[in-house]
C-alpha cells in the first residue's frame, strides 16, 4: 500500500513474527531489517551483492538482502540470524560453527550460517565440493574457509 | 629444536586446548554489536565529501547550499579541524578535512551531519568545491624527479621522497670481494589491500564535557592520543572504545578522518553521530601493503655460505606518511632473522604519490622483501649448484644468537619447521612433470614491536584482574580484531585461577576503563598482553591461596587451584573469604620488553622484538603452460608458535594467513589508473573464494619461548610470509620461468614463457632499479666485533 511522502506500508513476516511497517519505498530489505526492525545481526560488506554478508533466508532460500526490496518478500517467511536459535539453544549449524572454529571476527558469520543452513536443509550430507559451491558467494577474510567447511560438515552430522 | 617444558608447565589445564572462542555464541547469533550496529537516541549520520582529483589545490569551498538542505544539522570543513595529526610523530601530515590541498582521490574535504544518511549525502552533493588541479605523481620513478608543481608535502624531498635510510652492518664490500659467487636480482611487489569484511565505522557521543568514541579501530590508545591533539581536549575527557571488530589486518591502525569528524560534530551539536564508510571509501582509505621495488645482491663462498648482502627498497607510499618511516625500515630489518648474514647493507626509500596512503598490512613491510629474498636465494642456489633447501640450511640463524643488525634471537624453530613441512609435503619426492610444481620458503616475524610508535616509558601492556560478586573480571586495553585476543587473555587468566575461559568476564579495548595496551598490531597481543594477564592472574591466585591456606591451616604450596576450587573451597567461597580479610580484590600485571633486544643506532627501533616466530611453507600447484592459469592444490605450513594458547584458534590464524598470502601471491592488487583505483569493489578486487582456496595442512611446532606466556609466540602474521615466495618458486618448478613480480597473474606467466620461446630471459619482472639519492651509510659495528672490542 502506497502512502504519500515516498513511503510504503508493508506487512512482513520476519523470524516468525508478523510486522506492519511504514518504510521508505526505495529502502532495501537489508536497511529495513537493520534500521527499521533493529535486527543488526544481518551484516553489510558492500551493499552491491558482492560479498554475501547480508544473506537472509526467504522461504528457506538464501538471498542477498542488499539486493531485495522489502515489497518483494511480502507474503514470504524471512529468517535472519536472530531467528535461528530456539530460545537460548543454538541451532546445530550455530553450534558447529562455535565448536569447529568456523568464525574469527564473526562478521561474515551470520550470512555463512544461514547459507549453510539452507544447504543442509536440502542436502544433509553434502560433499566438500558441494559445500564450497553452495557458499562460494559468501566471502570470509579471516578463516581461510577451512574452519567453515569443517563446521558445515559437523552440522550435517548433527542434523542427520 | 624442542625444549622440555619447565616442570610447572607440564600440567597445563586450559592452555593449549582447542576451545571455542569466548565470544563465539554472540557472533553466531548476531547479537554482538559491531561499530555500525550501535544506535543511540537522537543519533545523527555523517558523510564525508571526498576529492575526485588525485592532486589539486583547494581554492574555495562553498557550503551554503548544503546548510540549506532540510535535515542537515552540521557542515564542517578543514577550518573546523585545523590541527594536523598522524600516527607517527615524525610525519603528522594529515588533516581530518583538507582545506588547502587534496592529495589523492578520496581525500576528505568536508563533512555533513544530518538526520539520516541520505540527507547527509544530499548535503555533500550540495557543497561546491573549486579545485586547481596539479600534476599528479603516479609512480616511484616519477616521485624521484623534481615535480613541475610543488611536492606533495613541504617536508618531502628531494623531489617527492618521504624518507631515506642507509645502514651498513659489518664490511659488506670486503664480503663481496671474498665471495666465490655474487648474484643480483630485481623484484617488484604490487601493493594490495586489507579488504576487511566490515567497513570502518565510528560513533561519538558527548555527555557533559566528556566525549566517547566507539570505533572499529585496532588500537584505541593511538586514536585516543590523536583525538586529544586534534580536538584540543585533555585525554581524561576522551574515551575511545574499540567496538567488536569485523576484521582489521592492519587496515584500522591509523587514526582516521571519520573518527575525528564524528567527535567534532558531537561536540558541536550535542547529539550522537555515526559515520560508516562505504566499500568504495574503504578502498580509498586503504593504508595497505606498499608497492615495493627491490634490488638485492648477495655474495656466497664456495660452500654457499652468505658472506655479504646488499638490499635496496623503494616504497610507493601514497599520499601521506602513515606508518611510512617504520614500513621503510621493515623492508630491511628481518632478512637477518632467518639467515646469518655476516655483513649487511640496507638502503631504503619511501616516496609520496597521489594515491591512497599505504601503511601496515599483515606482515607490515616484510612480505615484500621476504618474497624477494627467498626467490633470490632459489636463484642463487641454482647458480652454485646447490639444492635450494640445502643452501638455506647452511645459512639458518641459530637459536639464542644475535644478528648482524643487533636483533636478539631467542627460541628459533627454523630447522624444525623446515623438516616438518618438507616431510609432510614429500617435497623431495615431488612428481616432476611439466605444469606441476612445488615451492618452498621460510620466514620469521616479530612477537610485538620492541618500541612503541611514539616515545614513552609506559609498559606496553597492563592488565587488572578483579574478583568480586561479578566473578573474575579482566581489564586490558588489548583489542580483539577477530584474531582471538580476548580468548587468549581469558585462557591465561583461567589457567592461573583454576577456571575455564568462559568464567572470565572481559573488559578490553576501552581507554576509559582499561589500563594501557598499545593495540592489536605487530603481532604483539599474545606475547605482551598475555604476559601482563598472566602476572595479574597469578598475583590474584596468590591472594586467594594465602587466605585459604590460613583458613585451612596448611602451607600455601599445599593449596591446589583447579577445577573451580581453591583448596577445599569453591572459588566463590574463597573469593568471599579473601574479600572479608583483604577488602577489594584487585591485582595487576604489566609487560615491558626487556632492554638490549636491539641495537643503539638510528633506525634501530624497527626490528627488535622480544621473540620471533618462524614459518615454513611448501606449495603444490599446477600451472597451465598455455594459458598461465594456476591451480593451487595444497599448502603445507609449519609454524613455530612457541606454544599454542588455544590450538583451534592458532590453526585458524595459520589457515587465514595462508589464505591471505595466496590472495596476494596470485591476484590481489591495489592498482590505479589516472589516480583512480582500478577495482574499488569486492567483485572486481579479486580475492579467493571457497572455490579457489586449497587444502591447508597446518603443523604447529612448539619451541617454548623462555619469555613468552607459557612459552607462546605469535601466529597472526608470520604464516602469511613464506606463502608468497613458495608460490613463485612452485611456478618456476612447474614451468621453468621466474615471475619476479607479485601478484603472479596468468598474463605474466604467458609473457615469461613467450620471452623464453624467443630466446630471451625466462622471466617476467622489473628490469631496472632507479637511481635513488640514498644518504651516506650509517656504519654500525656488528655485535661480535663490538663485544670483541670491549
Ligand atoms: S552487503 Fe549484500 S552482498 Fe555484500
Ligand atoms: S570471520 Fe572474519 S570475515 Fe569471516
Amino acid at each position: 500500500m502506497e502512502v504519500p511522502d515516498g513511503r510504503e506500508l508493508l506487512r512482513l513476516s520476519v523470524n516468525r513474527e508478523d510486522r506492519l511497517l511504514l518504510v521508505r519505498s526505495h529502502a532495501t530489505l537489508l536497511e529495513v531489517l537493520r534500521e527499521d526492525l533493529g535486527l543488526t545481526g544481518t551484516k553489510h560488506g558492500c551493499e552491491l551483492g558482492e560479498c554475501g554478508a547480508c544473506t537472509v533466508l526467504v522461504d528457506g532460500t538464501p538471498q542477498l538482502s542488499c539486493l531485495l526490496l522489502p515489497a518483494q518478500v511480502e507474503g514470504t517467511a524471512v529468517t535472519t540470524i536472530e531467528g535461528l536459535a530456539r530460545g537460548s539453544e543454538l541451532h546445530p549449524v550455530q553450534q558447529a560453527f562455535v565448536a569447529q572454529g568456523g568464525l574469527q571476527c564473526g562478521y561474515c558469520t551470520p550470512g555463512m550460517v544461514l547459507a549453510a543452513k539452507a544447504l543442509l536443509d536440502e542436502n544433509p550430507a553434502p560433499s566438500r565440493d558441494e559445500i564450497k559451491e553452495a557458499l562460494a558467494g559468501n566471502l570470509c577474510r579471516c578463516t581461510g574457509y577451512a574452519g567453515i567447511i569443517e563446521a558445515v560438515e559437523e552440522a550435517g552430522r548433527m542434523l542427520s | 629444536m624442542t625444549i622440555e617444558a619447565p616442570r610447572d608447565e607440564r600440567a597445563l589445564r586450559v592452555v593449549g586446548k582447542s576451545l571455542p572462542r569466548v565470544e563465539a555464541a554472540a557472533k553466531v547469533t548476531g547479537s554482538i554489536a559491531y561499530a555500525d550496529d550501535i544506535v543511540l537516541p537522537g543519533m545523527l549520520f555523517c558523510k564525508l565529501l571526498r576529492s575526485r582529483h588525485p592532486y589539486a589545490r583547494v581554492l574555495s569551498i562553498d557550503t551554503r547550499a548544503a546548510r540549506a538542505v532540510p535535515g542537515v544539522v552540521a557542515v564542517l570543513t578543514g577550518h573546523d579541524l585545523p590541527v594536523n595529526y598522524g600516527i607517527m610523530p615524525t610525519c603528522e601530515d594529515e588533516h581530518a578535512l583538507e582545506h588547502e590541498k587534496v592529495r589523492f582521490v578520496g581525500d576528505p574535504v568536508a563533512a555533513v551531519a544530518a538526520v539520516d544518511e541520505e540527507t547527509a549525502q544530499a548535503g555533500c552533493r550540495a557543497i561546491s568545491v573549486e579545485y586547481e588541479p596539479l600534476e599528479a605523481v603516479e609512480s616511484i620513478e616519477q616521485a624521484l624527479v623534481p615535480p613541475d608543481d610543488e611536492p606533495l608535502h613541504d617536508y618531502a624531498g628531494p623531489a617527492n621522497v618521504h624518507r631515506l635510510a642507509a645502514l651498513e652492518f659489518g664490511d659488506v664490500d670486503a664480503g663481496f670481494a671474498r665471495a666465490a659467487h655474487v648474484r643480483e636480482d630485481i623484484f617488484f611487489f604490487e601493493g594490495n589491500t586489507h579488504l576487511p569484511m566490515e567497513q570502518h565505522s565510528a560513533t561519538a557521543q558527548v555527555a557533559g564535557d566528556k566525549v566517547t568514541l566507539w570505533s572499529s579501530t585496532q588500537d584505541p590508545h593511538y586514536v585516543h592520543r590523536a583525538l586529544a591533539k586534534v580536538l584540543g581536549l585533555p585525554m581524561g575527557k576522551l574515551r575511545v572504545v574499540a567496538a567488536p571488530h569485523g576484521g582489521g589486518f592492519g587496515g584500522k591502525c591509523d587514526p582516521f578522518s571519520h573518527e575525528i569528524v564524528v567527535c567534532k560534530v558531537a561536540m558541536m551539536t550535542g547529539r550522537p553521530v555515526k559515520c560508516t564508510l562505504t566499500r568504495e571509501e574503504v578502498f580509498y582509505t586503504h593504508r595497505g601493503r606498499h608497492p615495493v621495488l627491490m634490488w638485492v645482491r648477495t655474495g656466497v663462498d664456495a660452500d654457499g655460505r652468505i658472506l655479504a648482502m646488499h638490499f635496496r627498497s623503494a616504497l610507493d607510499g601514497g599520499a601521506y606518511g602513515s606508518y611510512g618511516p617504520a614500513s621503510t625500515l621493515y623492508t630491511g630489518a628481518l632478512q637477518t632473522t632467518t639467515y646469518a648474514i655476516p655483513a649487511y647493507r640496507f638502503e631504503g626509500a619511501r616516496v609520496f604519490t597521489n594515491k591512497a596512503p599505504c601503511g601496515p598490512k599483515r606482515g607490515h613491510g616484510t612480505p615484500q622483501p621476504r618474497f624477494a629474498l627467498e626467490v633470490h636465494l632459489d636463484k642463487l642456489a641454482a647458480d652454485v649448484g646447490l639444492d635450494p633447501v640445502e643452501l638455506r640450511r647452511r645459512n639458518f640463524v641459530k637459536p639464542f644468537s644475535r644478528t648482524v643488525n643487533w636483533l636478539r634471537i631467542t627460541s628459533c624453530g627454523l630447522e624444525e619447521v623446515t623438516n616438518r613441512v618438507l616431510e609432510a609435503s614429500g617435497y623431495a619426492r615431488r612428481e616432476r612433470r611439466r605444469g606441476h610444481g612445488m615451492g618452498f620458503a621460510v620466514s620469521s616475524y616479530m612477537c610485538g614491536a620492541g618500541l612503541p610508535i611514539y616515545w614513552n616509558k609506559m609498559p606496553h601492556s597492563e592488565c587488572v584482574v578483579n574478583v568480586g560478586r561479578g566473578g573474575v573480571t579482566l581489564y586490558c586495553g588489548a583489542t580483539d580484531i577477530g584474531q582471538g585476543s580476548d580468548s587468549v587473555l581469558a585462557t591465561v587468566a583461567a589457567e592461573e585461577l583454576g577456571l575455564w575461559p568462559g568464567d572470565i568476564r572481559l573488559v578490553t579495548g576501552d581507554t576509559g576503563l582499561t589500563p594501557v595496551d598499545l593495540g592489536s598490531y605487530s603481532s604483539r597481543v599474545t606475547f605482551m598482553a598475555g604476559n601482563a594477564a598472566r602476572e595479574a592472574a597469578a598475583k590474584m591466585r596468590a591472594l586467594l591461596v594465602g587466605v585459604v591456606a590460613d583458613e585451612e591451616g596448611c602451607a600455601p604450596q599445599e593449596v591446589e587451584v583447579r577445577d573451580g576450587k581453591v583448596g577445599r573451597m569453591t572459588f566463590e567461597e574463597a573469593a568471599t573469604l579473601a574479600e572479608e580479610h583483604l577488602g577489594v580484590l584487585s591485582a595487576h600485571g604489566t609487560y615491558t620488553p626487556p632492554e638490549g633486544i636491539g641495537g643503539r643506532y638510528k633506525g634501530a627501533g624497527v626490528g627488535p622484538s622480544p621473540a620471533y616466530s618462524y614459518s615454513a611453507a611448501t606449495v603444490d600447484l599446477d600451472a597451465d603452460p598455455g594459458s598461465g592459469e594456476i591451480r593451487v592444490n595444497k599448502v603445507w605450513l609449519a609454524h613455530d608458535i612457541g606454544r599454542s594458547i588455544n590450538e583451534m584458534a592458532a590453526r585458524g590464524q595459520v589457515e587465514g594467513g595462508v589464505y591471505m598470502g595466496l590472495g596476494e601471491a596470485l591476484m590481489e592488487a591495489q592498482a590505479y589508473r589516472d589516480g583512480l583505483h582500478r577495482q574499488p569493489s569486492m567483485l572486481d578486487y579479486k580475492s579467493l573464494t571457497f572455490l579457489e582456496m586449497p587444502e591447508v595442512e597446518t603443523i604447529l611446532v612448539e619451541t617454548h619461548d623462555p619469555e613468552g606466556p607459557y612459552g607462546a609466540k605469535e601466529v597472526g602474521q608470520g604464516p602469511l610470509l613464506p606463502v608468497i615466495p613458495a608460490v613463485v618458486s612452485a611456478v618456476h618448478d612447474a614451468l621453468g620461468v621466474w615471475i619476479d613480480e607479485v601478484p603472479v597473474t596468468p598474463d605474466k606467466i604467458v609473457r615469461a614463457l613467450d620471452a623464453r620461446a624467443k630466446g630471451k630471459e625466462a622471466r617476467y619482472g622489473p628490469k631496472r632499479f632507479p637511481d635513488i639519492p640514498y644518504p651516506d651509510l650509517v656504519k654500525v659495528v656488528p655485535p661480535d666485533a663490538a663485544t670483541a672490542a670491549l
